[in-house]
């Protein structure tokens, strides 16, 4: 069954969020969402100095039988993206709580978000 | 629609596999990634249930004569033992099925033998369509497809596994096997050996076998098949890694490339369409009208392979575009595993089919470049 970290928060749509300094957050999708999709080989990234809108699409994850679009958990700025992932794609199945981490926000404001536990239990996860 | 299970279900919810609905089937869809049971078929060797696929044997004196009026293609100067790709066509020409009839040795009675295997979500339409245009033929139509299982084992190394369930003195049977042939041989299976009808055809681009048996023999066969393997050389491959493999090797998949709507001219298929059988056969007509008609050739849509050069994939229904405008539709599309590139299948207007024309997919509002190539994409060097 598919992992899911205990110490992050989740979207309806698998998108994962941790917190970091002041409003900073981190953002990937679940492993949930990477076994679902099968192995990732492209992935669209918002661009830096973007805004981002809660519950938005606001990129794509292409995997080799589909193809998904990316929502933001969250509002705000887009500070960072993981240019590693975008070299490397399967780094998202690899390690999707980790190395395959997506973009960093500077949050003005969260869409609904999930606990771990709330989130494993209704997509059958695991914590 | 009823779901079915093969023999083999509990032997890949063993192996962990993820299970997808394919015709009406729950077969798995991969066991741990798909690209990593790519890569294995292409490296060393991949081994599938295919007990969805249909089996119907046609036995009788004039079993022959029934499939040249059946299919397409002329199965009656087919030679015992060879196996040959077909259509079975409507009487406006569309596809039905695609599927390859095997040439067994005769019946004791001296009368002819085929094996028919159509595809998994036809298997039901192709064994009532075969028995109604049986009824002014001297056979027997059989489905056994709900007793019969198939396993392939694919890649380069299916063979030197597969000779180790084999005595010594059968090897030749396995080895001098030619592609699209068959032949039964003495497989050591739970200690005992049975005679089971190995094929040396496939649908991924790689040498490789496929092997009928008995429901109530095959997860015996399947887990034979694994233990003689060594570490590295054999792993279980699911429907998703079939469909690239086959979309890497041209070949095309019934739903997708192939339809009732379609025509084997249009799909590349003219040449399994035997015209120059002196019998008729149901299609027989559209089929000359369409030929004459330039279908596929001069006029309407052709199947062509496309090479993306960015990254991005086209997708099953996605527009293909010519300078903006609609010039034709994917079928099958993904990145390609083993050339590293996006790959599809796409049906454009002839006049934009040549190798080498420059077309756009649109995907999802963005219209990215690609290129007509010539299939198959990927051809294993022998």
């Amino acid at each position: 069954m598919a992992k899911v970290a205990a110490e992050l928060q989740y979207s309806d749509e698998h998108e994962w969020v941790a917190r970091e300094a002041g409003n900073l957050v981190s953002i990937g999708i679940s492993a949930v969402a990477t076994d679902a999709l099968g192995d990732i080989v492209y992935v669209d990234l918002p661009e830096v100095g973007a805004t981002v809108t809660a519950g938005e699409t606001c990129g794509e994850v292409e995997s080799t039988k589909s193809v998904s679009d990316l929502y933001s958990p969250v509002t705000g700025e887009v500070t960072e993206t993981n240019s590693a992932v975008v070299d490397d794609p399967a780094l998202i199945n690899s390690d999707p709580y980790g190395a395959g981490w997506l973009f960093k926000v500077a949050a003005e404001s969260d869409g609904p978000l999930l606990s771990a536990e709330e989130y494993a239990a209704k997509n059958g996860g695991e914590l | 629609m009823t779901e079915n299970y093969t023999a083999l279900y509990e032997e890949h919810k063993k192996l962990g596999a993820s299970f997808t609905d394919f015709g009406g089937w729950q077969m798995p869809l991969k066991y741990s990634s798909e690209l990593a049971e790519h890569h294995a078929v292409r490296n060393a060797a991949g081994l599938f249930d295919l007990s969805h696929m249909g089996e119907v044997w046609v036995t009788g004196p004039d079993a022959a004569a029934f499939l040249d009026y059946a299919l397409v293609g002329k199965i009656s100067a087919m030679s015992v033992g060879k196996a040959k790709y077909s259509l079975i066509c409507q009487d406006d020409g569309g596809i039905i099925d695609d599927l390859i009839t095997y040439r067994r040795p005769a019946a004791e009675d001296g009368t002819d033998k085929f094996l028919v295997v159509p595809n998994a979500g036809n298997a039901v339409v192709v064994a009532a369509a075969l028995a109604e245009r049986a009824a002014n033929f001297d056979v027997v139509v059989d489905d056994a497809s709900a007793r019969t299982s198939l396993i392939a084992v694919q890649g380069p190394k299916a063979e030197g596994i597969l000779l180790r369930l084999v005595p010594a003195a059968q090897h030749e049977l396995v080895t001098g096997l030619k592609y699209y042939a068959a032949v039964e041989v003495p497989f050591m299976v739970a200690g005992s050996s049975k005679d089971l009808l190995l094929a040396r055809t496939g649908y991924t681009g790689e040498d490789g076998f496929e092997i009928f048996v008995d429901n109530d023999d095959a997860a015996a066969l399947w887990q034979a098949v694994a233990a003689v393997a060594e570490e590295g050389e054999l792993v279980p491959a699911g429907l998703a890694c079939r469909d690239s493999l086959r979309l890497e090797a041209g070949m095309p998949l019934y739903g997708n490339e192939l339809s009732r709507e379609g025509n084997p001219f249009a799909a590349g298929l003219g040449p399994v369409v035997s015209l120059a059988k002196e019998s008729d056969f149901v299609g027989r007509a559209a089929l000359e009208a369409l030929k004459a008609g330039g279908a596929g050739s001069t006029s309407g849509r052709k199947l062509v392979g496309l090479k993306g050069l960015g990254r991005r994939a086209g997708r099953g229904h996605y527009p293909v575009l010519k300078d903006g405008a609609v010039v034709g539709e994917v079928t099958s599309g993904q990145p390609s595993p083993t050339l590293g590139y996006p790959v599809a299948l796409a049906y454009v207007d002839v006049e934009h089919s040549e190798v080498g024309t420059a077309l756009d997919i649109d995907l999802r509002g963005k219209a990215e470049p690609f290129e007509v190539v010539a299939l198959p994409f990927y051809k294993r060097q022998k």
